[in-house]
């Protein structure tokens, strides 16, 4: 039997379906993005596929975006569902220049949810709005029967304010010679969430690092405005995801230095003992940015003076070659690929 | 990161690098084996050929557990999974492996309920916590993990635990080692032993791959420092004369086996007479299944499975690239038809898998390779 063969047999006997791959944040999100949505929804806002649509109202520029999440469990240290939900969507709209105008919520809830977890839940996301300085200004809530959900999920949208000395930060803006930034240490509200789950028997002093952004990112749009080039938001399938989407969508090589990632020891630990790499790991309050060469210095500087970006470090550069790979040169000596993530070690962790 | 860090020093590295080079002899290629996956994924991942000099060729053998699991293995889980009330737990690695009619995770998404347990011990914590589920465990690995999965058979005995049994697919790593130093064109001249199998088994056992086939073999750790201390013990060996078996990995292997583990091991399992090796074929005596007295949990005798042999795909060549003839790239299918997302040998699943590992990390070489080619 031809491969050809066999994968028309295999795919009449098991019609595609979706799998836990399909939510990775990979390359299997990638396929499934492309091929469903992208192909119905097609048009010329959502085409760029960055974290949220900008798009032009009068004479300025607003950033809209969406975001769900199913993280389990729903409490873990140092967040749970509900300031997570908020600052994945003030994130997501920071990533896009923009400061947040206005949020929406929606939640589905499971019959027999605890009520006393719902207003956890709700009076985190109250706090991180505060702390974004951005309200929470309409909402719907659902219930499914017991067994048809888990616990509670929640959706947040968010409109914003791009800042108009950055109208140009998109994945596609790289170019050679720019530096790649990170905000903090990676990795560490993946590792902290799957500690949380009590299923490895590995504790460890951790706590995810979900935070709003949005005042990250305006001080290092003062400090460099156009000059910085791209802004990602390291969520699902972390840093090396977002720099894969850098590269493919600039055309650019990322040439990643091993010994310049900032990883906790613990987060390092936990990744040597599971396998698992840093750089594919979960971030809920860390930043990436591409900038030009000349304002690194200045935006490093203005990152480090703020208080959610104190361990800031330049972690690596763009290059024009090899174009739409991420390159990393390890702490060893030697180099490697960084490729985009199949399949997904850690499921469900925003 | 303490008792890390240490074996990844740049500066030792380089020194032995220069040390490695040195032991060359002019116009001589030799080519090593890495037996175990694990070293493999090591190699790549810390980009190792960087400090060999290009005369030393490392070529990747059999001991990735998940990449010898054969089709019709995967099938027979898959069938296990779908009967009623059976609940599949295995280690995250297989779920993509693909079967004749599909992998793990398609089942799953099919409606079969299968879960990633990290240790055999959770996946009897399944079968205790949810007594009305029969849990089944896919035993994977050589003796590495074995026993692991004996030891979670007499818990399971000792707490009369009726609810759980275990598909065993327990491989050795000594008969594979033979089958490819039998193999009439295979041109090995040494070995990078197996670490962790070796934990269990010690260094004993791999005397005849010096005695009886003339080569030297070297246990080896999985740091990359590690990694390239063996290649060098190897080659002065080679330079020397000699062909004797040696333990870079002393720190954590023994000469002699661990009694512990292979007592378990005996008392829970025994050889099989034949097991189907992906790509290498029927090895007799190179595999483990449970003993008769552990009938009652053993899911070969408690579920019908189709146990069919399942051709390979005419074109997947994983069996030469196991047996150490084919480098991943030269695979017909490598990096087209077969990708991490969408593989179709085993290969190129696990991350200890030769092509997997390749593709993810060291493309890179080829590139560069095949760029300098264009120029």
């Amino acid at each position: 039997m031809t491969i050809k063969q066999r994968r028309a047999r295999d795919e009449l006997a098991a019609p595609e379906v979706v799998t836990m791959s399909h939510g990775s944040g990979g390359k299997a999100t990638h396929t499934l993005v492309e091929s469903v949505f992208v192909e119905a929804f097609s048009n010329p806002v959502l085409a760029p596929l960055n974290d949220g649509a900008v798009f032009r109202v009068g004479d300025r520029e607003l950033a809209f975006t969406t975001d769900s999440f199913v993280v389990s469990p729903i409490f873990f240290p140092g967040g749970c569902l509900g300031d997570l939900a908020v600052n994945g969507t003030v994130n997501d709209l920071a990533a896009c220049g923009a400061q947040p105008l206005a949020m929406s919520a929606g939640f589905i809830m499971e019959e027999g949810f605890p009520l006393a977890h719902l207003r956890r839940v709700v009076d985190a996301m109250a706090a991180a709005a505060r702390q974004a300085g951005v309200a929470i200004v309409t909402g719907d809530t659902k219930v499914v029967e017991r067994g048809k959900g888990d616990g509670c999920y929640v959706n947040t949208s968010g409109i914003g304010l791009v800042d108009s000395r950055a109208t140009g930060l998109s994945a596609g803006s790289a170019v050679a010679g720019d530096r790649v930034l990170v905000s903090g240490p990676i990795g560490d509200h993946g590792t902290a969430v799957l500690l949380a789950r009590g299923e490895l028997g590995i504790t460890a002093d951790l706590t995810s690092d979900t935070a709003p952004l949005n005042g990250l990112v305006a001080v290092m749009i003062d400090a460099a405005g156009a000059g910085v080039h791209v802004l990602r938001d390291a969520t699902r399938g972390g840093v090396a995801t977002v720099l894969n989407e850098v590269a493919a969508a600039s055309q650019v090589g990322v040439v990643l230095e091993e010994k310049a990632l900032p990883v906790r020891s613990e987060v390092a630990g936990v990744c040597e003992l599971l396998g698992i790499d840093p750089l594919y790991v979960a971030c809920e309050g860390r930043m990436v940015a591409v900038v030009a060469a000349e304002c690194a210095d200045a935006v490093l500087a203005s990152m480090r003076a703020h208080p959610l970006g104190a361990q800031s470090a330049v972690i690596g550069n763009i290059e024009s070659e090899p174009q739409g790979l991420v390159l990393e040169n390890t702490g060893f000596g030697g180099s490697r690929v960084v490729d985009m993530l199949v399949g997904d070690p850690l499921p469900r962790i925003c | 990161m303490r008792f890390v860090d240490e074996y990844r020093d740049q500066a030792k590295a380089t020194a032995l690098a220069a040390r490695i080079a040195e032991l060359c002899q002019p116009g001589q290629h030799y080519k090593l084996m890495e037996v175990c996956g694990g070293h493999t994924h090591t190699i790549y991942k810390h980009g190792l050929e960087h400090y060999l000099p290009k005369t030393i060729e490392l070529v990747h053998g059999p001991g990735c557990p998940v990449c010898v699991i054969p089709m019709g293995r995967v099938d027979d889980a898959i069938s296990i999974a779908q009967q009623p009330g059976a609940t599949l737990t295995c280690f995250g690695d297989m779920l993509r492996v693909p079967g004749g009619k599909g992998s793990f995770l398609d089942a799953k998404a099919a409606g079969a309920d299968v879960r990633v347990v990290y240790s055999p011990m959770d996946a009897l914590k399944v079968a205790m916590d949810e007594p009305d589920r029969k849990v089944v465990f896919v035993a994977i690995g050589f003796e590495t993990t074995a026993p692991s999965t004996a030891l979670t058979l007499l818990r399971a005995r000792d707490k009369h635990v009726t609810n759980f049994a275990v598909f065993c697919n327990h491989v050795t790593i000594i008969p594979p080692l033979k089958a490819i130093l039998d193999a009439p064109d295979v041109d090995i001249d040494g070995f990078i032993g197996p670490g962790h199998v070796s934990a269990i088994i010690g260094c004993r056992p791999y005397e005849t791959v010096a005695r009886d086939y003339g080569k030297p073999l070297v246990v080896s750790g999985f740091e990359p420092l590690d990694v390239l201390q063996s290649v060098y013990m190897i080659m002065r060996q080679l330079a020397e004369g000699r062909c004797e078996v040696e333990n870079q990995y002393s720190r954590v292997v023994p000469w002699e086996a661990n009694p512990k583990a292979v007592a378990a091991i005996e008392a829970t399992m025994e050889l099989r007479p034949h097991f189907e090796w992906r790509g290498l074929g029927s090895i007799p005596w190179s595999a483990l299944r449970l003993k008769a007295a552990f009938a009652a949990f053993d899911a070969e005798e408690l579920y019908e499975v189709p146990g069919v042999r399942v051709a390979d795909p005419r074109a997947c060549q994983c069996g030469q690239v196991l047996r150490g003839q084919l480098k991943p790239w030269e695979c017909r299918v490598f990096g087209k038809a077969c990708t991490p997302e969408k593989p179709i040998g085993t290969c190129m699943v696990s991350s200890e898998g030769a092509c997997a590992a390749f593709y993810n990390f060291g493309r890179l070489t080829r590139l560069a390779i095949a760029t300098a080619g264009r120029s």
